[in-house]
């Protein structure tokens, strides 16, 4: 650490830094307060007039059914894919089968893939067995391409649970299932945070699956946004509004979640 | 073995081959074609204008993407490991865009980047003329060739945060002794950071590369939020959901799916190899 003379120049740079992170967010929550009266782009910097709530309302109009929908496609999304993934993680930490050296790599690459070399098949499979359009398609895909991170994570952290401890269960005549539900499962809470947060942002950001599988009574709110923003008949200001709103579900989970939302991070670029 | 692992199986590497085998057929139009055509649908992306876009695009998209990511990520980094007050505050700031979507953002920042000029500046423009740096104001996506820079910008506030906590977590484990030890000897803080802690940062450097680089390759949501189908704006990713679900050219569309695909595990297969062997040795 170096003296306290040039602090100054630890702080400037941040500080600045700071402000050009929460530009979007200003002018997202400075255009949504402001009135249906006040939307000219020429005076988008300026404060607004008085505290309106036009725009959000309008906003919570044309999104809140798919803010609903997300909310029905990522919950159940993000649980399933975190029980799979830790039922895996569990076997391929714990119950090492033969092969799951050349399993966990294969699966860990699922993670990479562009979505656009699976997704012709994808659709054309979902079609067939009827379940393009609605709910079911969409979360079924997230639950999927969801199963690599969350059995990752989960694989990290059954590695570092002492194995004399399952051990211990087997000669107790515990099978696999009873020595994961009575002895892993409850060591394995804080992992179950990190992944669920994690599904639950991913499913709720997506756009490529669901734009392709959803029909528009089903669409989630990123593909609505991105719709809504391709109108030329919706005020700029709404749209802000709206962004504003189909960001803070995400939002509100990394304040008050952050710390495992950056365990999730690390997670995906295979660092723990 | 557990059957949501087998279902993965299916969804990833049977689906790759079936888009594979799509990727060799004939298919155009709403009915399934898989008449075999062999490369054809390479060939022709090989000689098709929009495509070579996409490759200038992609090109360009990441080297400044890349670039703007590492700097300010390592910046941010070896500021914040100044022993700085508020520390947390300022690394959730810096990591919130994580949380939000792509789409979000790209609305967001069309607005910010509006390419009008004259009296009807407005966004980023209009706040560099309110301040009196006019010299910034500029045509943003709308410039010819380089347009595509000016969605990287977005993309750089949004994932920076992300190359700053690799950072960060890589300077946690210099060792201050090393530090001390080199400013003993007499070197100056930038050389301490140039011969002592860049090196051992180099890992973490590799990594980040390739996760940015899998992300540029694979870019999409972006440039559909904050530009639509535009082709001077086109990439790779747009261009395959474009020609399939918009112009039922499968074939093609399966094709870039495998160009990606290829592309993304040139980079990411060796560095799962490299990750997983050196876990193995711990």
């Amino acid at each position: 650490m170096t003296g306290t003379e040039n602090r100054a120049w630890v702080y400037i740079p941040l500080t600045m830094m700071a402000l050009f992170y929460l530009v979007p967010l200003f002018v997202m929550l400075n255009a949504g307060f402001k009135s249906f009266a006040e939307v000219d782009l020429k005076t988008m910097w300026n404060l607004p007039a008085g505290l309106s709530f036009d725009n959000f309302r309008a906003a919570w109009d044309a999104l809140s059914p798919n803010l609903f929908n997300s909310l029905r496609i990522a919950v159940p999304a993000a649980l399933a894919s975190s029980i799979l993934g830790s039922l895996n993680g569990f076997v391929l930490a714990k119950w090492k089968f033969k092969g799951a050296n050349v399993i966990f790599p294969l699966l860990l690459f699922g993670m990479f893939i562009p979505y656009q070399a699976i997704i012709i098949p994808l659709v054309d499979f979902m079609e067939n067995i009827g379940l393009a359009g609605g709910y079911w398609g969409l979360i079924l895909t997230h639950v999927i391409y969801g199963i690599p991170i969350t059995t990752l994570i989960f694989r990290n952290f059954f590695a570092t649970v002492p194995q004399d401890l399952v051990d211990a269960a087997k000669i107790d005549g515990a099978g696999m299932l009873s020595t994961y539900r009575r002895v892993l499962l409850p060591l394995a809470i804080p992992s179950f945070v990190v992944a669920l947060i994690w599904q639950f942002t991913s499913a709720w950001n997506d756009f490529l699956f669901a734009v392709v599988l959803t029909d528009n009574t089903h669409w989630p709110v990123t593909v609505a946004l991105n719709n809504l923003a391709g109108s030329q008949i919706i005020a700029w200001n709404v749209q802000m509004a709206a962004s504003f709103m189909a960001a803070v579900p995400t939002l509100l989970i990394y304040i008050f979640l952050g710390r495992y939302f950056l365990r999730g991070l690390m997670s995906g670029a295979l660092k723990e | 073995m557990l059957p949501s692992i087998i279902a993965v199986m299916v969804f990833v590497y049977g689906f790759i081959a079936w888009t594979a085998r799509v990727s060799v057929s004939a298919w155009k139009g709403l009915l399934p074609d898989y008449t075999f055509v062999g490369i054809d649908n390479f060939r022709g992306l090989a000689n098709d204008a929009r495509f070579h876009i996409d490759i200038r695009n992609t090109a360009i998209f990441t080297v400044v993407f890349m670039l703007g990511c590492l700097f300010i990520g390592l910046g941010l980094a070896i500021l914040l490991d100044k022993g700085i007050r508020a520390e947390g505050f300022y690394r959730s700031l810096f990591l919130f865009p994580m949380a939000i979507s792509f789409i979000v953002t790209g609305v967001v920042w069309r607005w910010l980047m509006n390419p009008a000029t004259g009296d009807r500046l407005s966004g980023l423009n209009l706040l560099f003329h309110k301040i009196g740096l006019d010299g910034l104001i500029n045509t943003w996506h709308a410039t010819p060739t380089w347009g595509i820079a000016a969605v990287a910008l977005p993309a750089i506030w949004q994932m920076s945060g992300y190359i700053m906590a690799l950072y960060l977590a890589g300077l946690r484990a210099v060792p201050e002794t090393l530090r001390e030890a080199a400013r003993v000897d007499g070197a100056s803080e930038f050389m301490v950071y140039r011969k002592v802690v860049m090196p051992l940062l180099r890992p973490i450097t590799l990594s980040a590369l390739i996760i940015l680089g899998h992300i540029s390759l694979k870019v999409f949501d972006l440039v559909i939020a904050m530009v639509g189908k535009q082709v001077a704006l086109d990439v790779p990713a747009t261009y395959m959901w474009v020609t399939t679900f918009d112009g039922y050219f499968f074939g093609r569309g399966a094709a870039i799916g495998i160009v990606l695909l290829v592309s993304v595990a040139v980079l990411v297969i060796p560095y799962l190899f490299f990750t997983l062997r050196r876990e193995a040795e711990r």
